[in-house]
């Protein structure tokens, strides 16, 4: 295997990361309004994700981090290109997690109210926008031959790509309402479980139109390998079995299966863009060789990400275990 | 404007404001450290106190560092797309490792220390603290790597491609202008930590009407131990980075002096008015051989000129124009940075002889304590106009030599997108900085016990009442 394979490799696993971290963390800010009604209640909720959001998003960091290391040229379209979709994430992520840290510190009612739509509107938006832009990515768009995208704003709204945004959006309402029941206790818990089992259908039946629309709006039927097919299977197995789990309140195990889902829908995409890195409808795709960094850069990035990463698993693995136990109207809600 | 002066107008505002917040996050987190450390150390329940209270202010501080670095990450291929292919090889790796081995630590650990006060043993929590104050300097240290490249490029090779590519990732990181950059920033950063807890202190010390008086002198002689020391190595890595410049960027250098003509022995202006577009001075108050003096310790030594550079760039680097714009600007805040950075040496060193006889403190002496509160801007100005020099004197270089920026903008950014951007970050940046404010004030002016109640800016002298209730401020 190559070094730009390894490194597409790793950038896919980071995506994981980030996807599987942050879409539960985003997926739990959705909810907040809804599943929590007193100031205690969301206390308990952003709670469950406190310790940890900031952490989970450096995923998505270090995953733009690499992208520029090892293919600045995919950086360097995809974040020109897409400019002002990736502005309006930044702004929901910046509100986002200012309003995490500042909504406690004052108890004025209009004050926390506006932190807590701030949450929402923060979690929501990249949560749907993390979709377009890989449906975008998959479906192909316009890049000429001296690697610039060339369409507009407006072109990366098609169809397709919303749809893949209403994939992303709901699969993490999901999977952070599985998350909040593996977390939470009392009332909280049980509106959380209503909505999980609401909510598994329209995931699963989002997930069917945007497979079958992606047989037409990208090349997958040329594309069939070992990597996308695997994903598939296991996307649609994991969303099966947690839907199984959830009507069998186990929600252990469904949320394992909403984890495995994202793992499944990454391989999918990942591998169907394989070897390329942003398909262009022009006819000038980037690929992992022309996007890439030299060697030598490769060679030095790949040793310090193989001895790093583990590490970070390890820690990041540690705190989830410190802060495992259930959050109560009763635990110790200050900080 | 056209889409270059957007780029760099929108790229300046949200840098400089993101730098806003690094340095206290900098310094601060390592001072709380020492406050916890001590309090495990000892078992000194005062810097437990301590700890807490300015933990508050760090995190507050802390969460709009990391939102706004956030918007660093992708800024580059955002607005200097052209940039980022030409130096990616180069400049990625850095912000890469910095994510993986800093922003990783930093982020979790300060989770784990935020919520972890009474879930973990009190050695295992002290850590996770040092833990954060070391990634937050460790994270400075990878992207001043980065940025030392633009400064002065080493270890690369110009490809066949047109690229820059790396070939020696040591040599990047030998930078001899990293070694100078990184510990004055640092440094700076500490200076900062040190001035804002002083600045509070000196408020409650004036005030006198929190219940734990105590841990406000601790906090201010800690403070004023680190501040001094501290201000005073930045400005000794200061002058050996003026030193550096005079080799490598010389026109930086020439733009900081409002020095037109080459000059030797070169004498320091000390106040210029000057006419940019006849490149000219109209009024200059100068000190003789001073400037060739701190660029080569000798009094004589030749320091060139702007025009004599112009000149000699073109030969170099072909027709074009290499004077920096707005030459006031680095000129003035070359000044305003060594300023504050001498004002703040004194006003350190006044402090330290009121506190080492025990006169500081009890509401005196007055007029120190109040200049003390206003210093806290000292740091912030010193920190703002020190980038303003570096990355302002470097235009119209984005890469020293290499590159210039109208090569780097992004093409198919238009001026529209650009004006968007600008205008949105800039309306969410200046909401955010009110709600920073209000929440600083508000929790500096806590008392230091816990208890919430808050003590007026001014007024009269009794403690304010009717704000027990126990769930506002500090509970959670
Ligand atoms: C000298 C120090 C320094 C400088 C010049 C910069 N930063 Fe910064 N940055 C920090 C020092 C720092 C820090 C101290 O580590 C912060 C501030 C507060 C914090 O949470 O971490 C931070 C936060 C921070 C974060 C959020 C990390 C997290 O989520 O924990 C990102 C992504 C960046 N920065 C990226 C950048 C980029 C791309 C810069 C280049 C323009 C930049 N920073 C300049
Ligand atoms: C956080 C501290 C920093 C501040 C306050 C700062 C400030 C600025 C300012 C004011 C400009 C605009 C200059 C002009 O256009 O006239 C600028 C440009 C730039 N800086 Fe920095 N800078 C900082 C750190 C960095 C770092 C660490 C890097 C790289 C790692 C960097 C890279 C750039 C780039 C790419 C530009 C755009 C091109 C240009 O206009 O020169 N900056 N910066
Ligand atoms: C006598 C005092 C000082 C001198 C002579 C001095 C000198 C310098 C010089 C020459 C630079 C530009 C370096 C370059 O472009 O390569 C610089 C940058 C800077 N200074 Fe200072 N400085 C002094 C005090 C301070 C103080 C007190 C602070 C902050 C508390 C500070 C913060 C900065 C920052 C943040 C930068 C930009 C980063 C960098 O390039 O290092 N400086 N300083």
């Amino acid at each position: 295997m190559d070094l730009q394979t390894l490194w597409f490799i790793l950038i896919a696993v980071l995506f994981t990361g980030f996807l599987f971290l942050e879409g539960f963390d985003y997926g739990v800010g959705i909810l907040l309004p809804f599943v929590a009604k007193t100031d205690d209640e969301r206390r308990v909720v952003i709670n469950s994700i406190g310790p940890v959001w900031d952490g989970n998003e450096v995923w998505l960091l270090t995953a733009g981090g690499a992208m520029f290391a090892a293919f600045p040229n995919w950086y360097a379209t995809l974040f020109s290109g897409f400019y002002l979709a990736l502005f309006l994430i930044l702004i929901a992520l910046i509100v986002r997690g200012v309003a995490f840290e500042f909504r406690s510190k004052d108890n004025h009612p209009r004050w926390r109210s506006l932190w807590d739509g701030a949450i929402f509107i923060g979690s929501l938006v990249p949560a749907l926008l993390w979709g377009v832009a890989f449906g975008n990515i998959l479906r192909g768009v316009a890049i000429d031959e001296s690697m610039t995208y060339v369409g507009s704003f407006f072109d990366l709204l098609n169809p397709y790509a919303l749809v893949g945004g209403l994939v992303t959006l709901s699969l993490f309402i999901l999977h952070g309402a599985l998350f909040l029941e593996l977390k939470v206790d009392g009332v909280i818990r049980d509106r959380v479980k209503t909505i999980a089992r609401r909510f598994w259908l329209p995931v699963t039946l989002l997930a069917v139109v945007f497979v079958v629309l992606s047989l037409f709006e990208t090349d997958i039927r040329d594309n069939f390998n070992v990597a996308n097919v695997a994903g598939l299977v296991i996307a649609v197995t994991a969303l099966l079995w947690t839907g199984y789990s959830i009507f069998q309140a186990r929600y252990g195990r469904a949320f394992f299966g909403t984890g495995l889902t994202v793992v499944g829908v990454v391989a999918l995409i990942f591998g169907t863009l394989f070897p390329r890195v942003m398909p262009s409808t022009l006819g000038f795709d980037l690929t992992i060789y022309n996007a890439s960094s030299s060697e030598y850069t490769l060679q030095v990035m790949t040793v310090i990400a193989l001895t790093v990463v583990p590490i970070v698993l390890a820690y990041q693995a540690w705190t989830y275990w410190v802060f495992r136990k259930r959050l109560t109207m009763q635990s110790k809600l200050e900080y | 404007m056209d889409a270059l002066t957007l780029a760099r107008l929108q790229f300046g505002i949200t840098t400089v404001y993101h730098f806003f917040f690094v340095p206290l996050s900098l310094g601060l987190s390592i001072i709380v450290a020492v406050m916890q450390t001590i309090y495990v150390t000892r078992g000194d329940e005062k810097y437990k106190q301590m700890a807490k209270f300015w933990g508050k202010l760090l995190l507050i501080n802390f969460a709009m560092g990391v939102v706004t670095g956030i918007v660093q990450e992708f800024q580059f291929g955002m607005n200097w797309s052209e940039y980022s292919r030409f130096v990616g090889d180069i400049f990625g790796a850095p912000l890469a490792v910095e994510a993986l081995v800093a922003f990783f630590i930093e982020s979790t650990f300060l989770g784990v220390w935020l919520f972890g006060w009474d879930k973990l043993s009190k050695r295992v929590h002290l850590a996770a603290i040092w833990l954060v104050a070391l990634a937050a300097n460790v994270s400075a240290f990878w992207i001043l790597v980065a940025n030392s490249f633009m400064q002065n490029p080493v270890g690369y090779t110009i490809a066949d491609s047109g690229r820059a590519e790396m070939v020696d990732f040591f040599e990047l990181l030998r930078n001899p202008n990293v070694w100078l950059q990184f510990p004055h920033v640092a440094l700076g950063g500490l200076t900062t930590g040190a001035f804002f807890v002083l600045g509070i202190s000196a408020f409650h010390l004036l005030r006198g009407k929190a219940s734990n008086l105590d841990a406000f002198r601790a906090s201010a002689r800690m403070s004023l131990i680190i501040g001094t020391v501290a201000v005073l190595l930045t400005m000794g890595f200061g002058h050996a980075q003026g030193q550096r410049m005079a080799d490598t960027q010389p026109m930086k250098l020439a733009a900081a002096e409002g020095l037109w003509d080459s000059e030797d022995p070169a004498g320091l202006s000390m106040f210029q008015i000057g006419n940019e577009a006849d490149r000219t001075s109209i009024v200059n108050i100068r000190i003789p051989s001073l400037l060739s003096f701190l660029s080569y310790n000798t009094p004589d030594g030749l320091v060139h000129g702007i025009n004599n550079l112009q000149a000699e760039y073109v030969q170099q680097y072909g027709p074009g124009n290499y004077i920096p714009p707005a030459i006031w600007l680095t000129y003035w805040s070359f000044r305003a940075m060594v300023g504050a950075g001498g004002l703040m040496f004194v006003l350190g060193l006044l402090g330290l002889y009121y506190i080492s006889r025990n006169r500081l403190g009890n509401g005196k002496p007055k007029w120190l304590l109040r200049l003390l509160i206003l210093a806290i801007l000292l740091p912030y100005l010193a920190n703002s106009t020190g980038w303003m020099l570096t990355e302002v004197g470097r235009q119209p270089w984005i890469v020293q030599g290499l590159m210039t920026v109208d090569q780097a903008v992004s093409p198919n950014v238009t001026p529209e997108m650009l004006l968007i951007s600008l205008i949105g970050f800039t309306i969410i940046y200046g909401l955010l900085m009110i709600a920073d404010i209000y929440l600083l004030q508000k929790y500096a002016r806590q008392d230091i016990d816990g208890s919430g109640n808050l003590i007026p800016w001014f007024g009269p002298d009794e403690p304010e009442s009717g704000k027990k209730n126990a769930r506002y401020e500090g509970a959670y």
